[in-house]
């Protein structure tokens, strides 16, 4: 197996594509297709945070999916770590999973209640029969203590805890194995404010700890801004926009993205009055039947002929920003911040 | 809005939890099935039902021995208690008496009493048995159908249906009238109470099976399926690790409510004729000899409808408080 150095591509993602078949009738044939996820292309770097943002439907969470194989791509690549694990059976999947976890976003949902903390943060070492030096339990206990949990919760059910308490427990889960890559499907959005800012930082105290890969799912952007190192504007299955956190926020190219960033709220009003709210208008259209040519068309101020006819490439602009769109944004003059 | 993301490196590191640890005593957690049996304890109605099933269940499996103490043997005659020209019990009230509990049967004066008690050990035991059968069926198809899906859901549903369309009880009467007394190295009545549980249960089936495949069909997509499949886990583990502990409410709630069912079941096809055959007591083959003579001799039909009727109310009454404490909307 092969260890890239730190600064490598440890997942890199080429046309990857996923279309869930519409079956109608009696005879369930296939009258169209949900192109959830239609051709990305991104490198995910080992140590950095990756954040997949983009609107409700947009395809993110298929996309996290797809990474770490929980469904199987309909076209493209995903090799990890030197592996093309893209169509590799369930069974020769399996020893990958160690090195490929998944953060879930409904902590209700994602811990069995009828198992007791042990046993949910325990199930990895008994799935891929992984032997600890001092027992299972002893794991465990050292896992709950490095998310902040106390051990002694160990024989306690998921329904005594709270959402936050939950969501370390599941990390806790997800960190057992020591992965590479963890894929966090929205992994604070069914928590609270101040138990956001918690979670947040033990998943960055855990990357330095651990030094771990995270792609982080969100549609929350101050959430993305916090965490993420490079940041992955998606619409309606496309990559629209690729870039530096920094240079993302700073400067953003892409008319969605800017679009985005304006709806974040300001906290301070004085600030809100100076700047121009970008109202897009109509609703997303269906992944079942996307617009042709440039997906953002139909929503965009800017759309021109060439718009409706043309797929604009994702194009590197400047150095580490890529942008999909024929008349992108121009650089503001540097200003300070805000 | 990022406001408040940013803590002190002191709250960062913050264990919030650690505090708790300093308190002494082991943590020991409460499984959702300890609640629920809290929650049981305090069901009085629910209680009463279950006392009252461990007290039938009690009578049937000890009936030699509580028909030695408070009966006569069930198959001995009593002629001379007999009113040879009315052909009932001599005295009031059907002959009962603190000799015979539930007075005489008409004709040949048998006990009545031991005649229930023993009524009571063929009805559970068909009861319970096919229940157990229609148990064991209906969930493996039910959670093979919901958590598979697709093809196999296809055909264990339309199964499912054709089973359910089925006219059971003409079949069941049909099928038990030809049941020879030789066969599968049993006879007689043990070929027939065998036969019985077969048929009850084997029909039994896709009630449970449709509830679990439902129920499997909204678990399957509960994250912690997805949590499991991520970390290797393969189909039949997340079936029987990950989804049946989650099954085990409904299943015991249909349990219980099948049973009754299925004892009335039972009683009807003893009734027609069809159960188990004479002598052997059976709650329904009394019913139906007692319904010619129900006007000269009611205690004959009382006792015996009275048995079923109590039976059949203590597992309903049991299964809703059942159901009411392990509901899942509660949690």
């Amino acid at each position: 197996m092969s260890t890239p150095e730190p600064g490598g591509a440890l997942l890199s993602v080429s046309g990857l594509r996923k279309h869930f078949p519409v079956r109608r009738g009696l005879i369930r044939h296939t009258v169209g297709a949900v192109k959830a996820v239609d051709g990305l292309d991104f490198a995910v770097t080992t140590g950095e945070t990756m954040a997949l943002v983009g609107e409700s439907g947009c395809g993110k969470t298929t996309t996290g999916r797809l990474l770490t194989r929980l469904l199987e791509p309909t076209a493209g690549s995903i090799v990890f770590d030197g592996h093309d694990i893209t169509h590799l059976s369930q069974s020769r999947m399996r020893p990958l999973r160690r090195d490929i976890q998944m953060i879930f976003q409904d902590p209700y949902s994602s811990l069995n209640p009828r198992h007791t903390v042990g046993t949910i943060v325990g199930a990895p070492y008994r799935l891929q029969k992984v032997r600890t030096e001092h027992g299972v339990k002893r794991a465990v206990q050292e896992l709950l203590e490095l998310v902040g949990l106390n051990p002694e919760h160990y024989n306690r059910y998921p329904h005594e805890f709270s959402g936050g308490q939950r969501q370390r427990i599941g990390i806790a889960r997800t960190l057992a194995l020591r992965p590479k890559l963890i894929v966090a499907d929205e992994p604070v959005s069914a928590l609270d404010v101040s138990i956001q800012a918690q979670v947040i930082n033990l998943l960055a105290d855990l990357q330095d700890e651990l030094e771990l890969t995270y792609v982080v799912i969100a549609h929350d952007l101050s959430v993305v801004r916090h965490i993420a190192d490079r940041v992955a504007v998606m619409y309606l299955g496309t990559l629209v926009e690729l870039a530096d956190r920094d240079s993302l926020y700073a400067a953003p190219r892409h008319p969605y993205t800017v679009a985005l960033m304006s709806a974040v709220p300001i906290p301070e009003p004085s600030r809100r009055l100076q700047r121009d709210r970008i109202r897009l208008t109509g609703d997303v259209p269906s992944p079942l039947n996307p617009p042709p040519a440039c997906r953002f068309h139909t929503r965009c101020w800017k759309a021109q002929p060439v718009c409706r006819q043309t797929e604009p490439p994702l194009v590197e602009l400047t150095p580490g920003h890529q942008v999909a769109c024929h008349f992108p944004e121009d650089v503001p003059p540097a200003t300070p911040a805000g | 809005m990022t406001v408040p993301l940013d803590l002190p490196d002191s709250a960062r590191r913050a264990k919030p939890e650690a505090g708790l640890a300093g308190m002494g005593g082991t943590i020991q957690g409460r499984s959702l099935g300890q609640i629920a049996w809290l929650r049981l304890r305090r069901d009085r109605v629910a209680l009463a039902g279950g006392l009252v099933i461990l007290v039938l269940v009690l009578v049937a499996i000890f009936a030699p021995l509580v028909v030695r103490l408070l009966g006569h043997p069930p198959t001995e005659f009593h002629e001379d208690l007999i009113d040879p020209s009315l052909q009932v019990a001599r005295g009031p009230r059907g002959g009962i008496s603190w000799d015979f509990l539930f007075g005489l049967e008409p004709v040949n004066g048998r006990d009545l009493f031991s005649r229930v008690v023993y009524g009571a050990r063929i009805s559970l035991l068909i009861a319970f048995l096919a229940t157990l059968l229609s148990m064991a069926i209906g969930t493996t198809m039910g959670i093979v159908a919901g958590y598979f899906g697709g093809w196999i859901d296809t055909v264990i549903s339309r199964l499912m249906d054709l089973f359910l369309a089925f006219p059971l009880l003409l079949f069941a009467i049909a099928l038990v009238g030809v049941i020879p007394d030789h066969g599968f190295g049993l006879s007689g009545n043990t070929l027939r109470v065998a036969m019985l549980v077969v048929i009850i249960g084997f029909f039994g089936w896709p009630y449970i099976g449709r509830i679990i495949r439902g129920q499997t069909l909204s678990l399957r997509e509960r994250e912690f399926v997805d949590a499991a499949r991520s970390l290797g886990a393969r189909s039949p583990y997340i079936i029987v690790r990950e989804l049946l502990p989650n099954l085990v409410a409904p299943i015991l709630v249909y349990t219980t409510l099948l049973i009754p069912t299925n004892v009335l079941f039972e009683a009807a096809l003893s009734f027609l004729g069809v159960g188990v055959q004479p002598p052997t007591p059976t709650w329904g083959g009394m019913l139906s000899e007692a319904s010619r003579l129900y006007t000269i001799a009611p205690n004959f039909m009382i006792f015996p409808g009275l048995a079923i009727f109590v039976t059949v109310l203590a597992f309903n009454l049991l299964g809703d408080g059942l159901r009411d404490a392990l509901d899942p909307r509660a949690r």
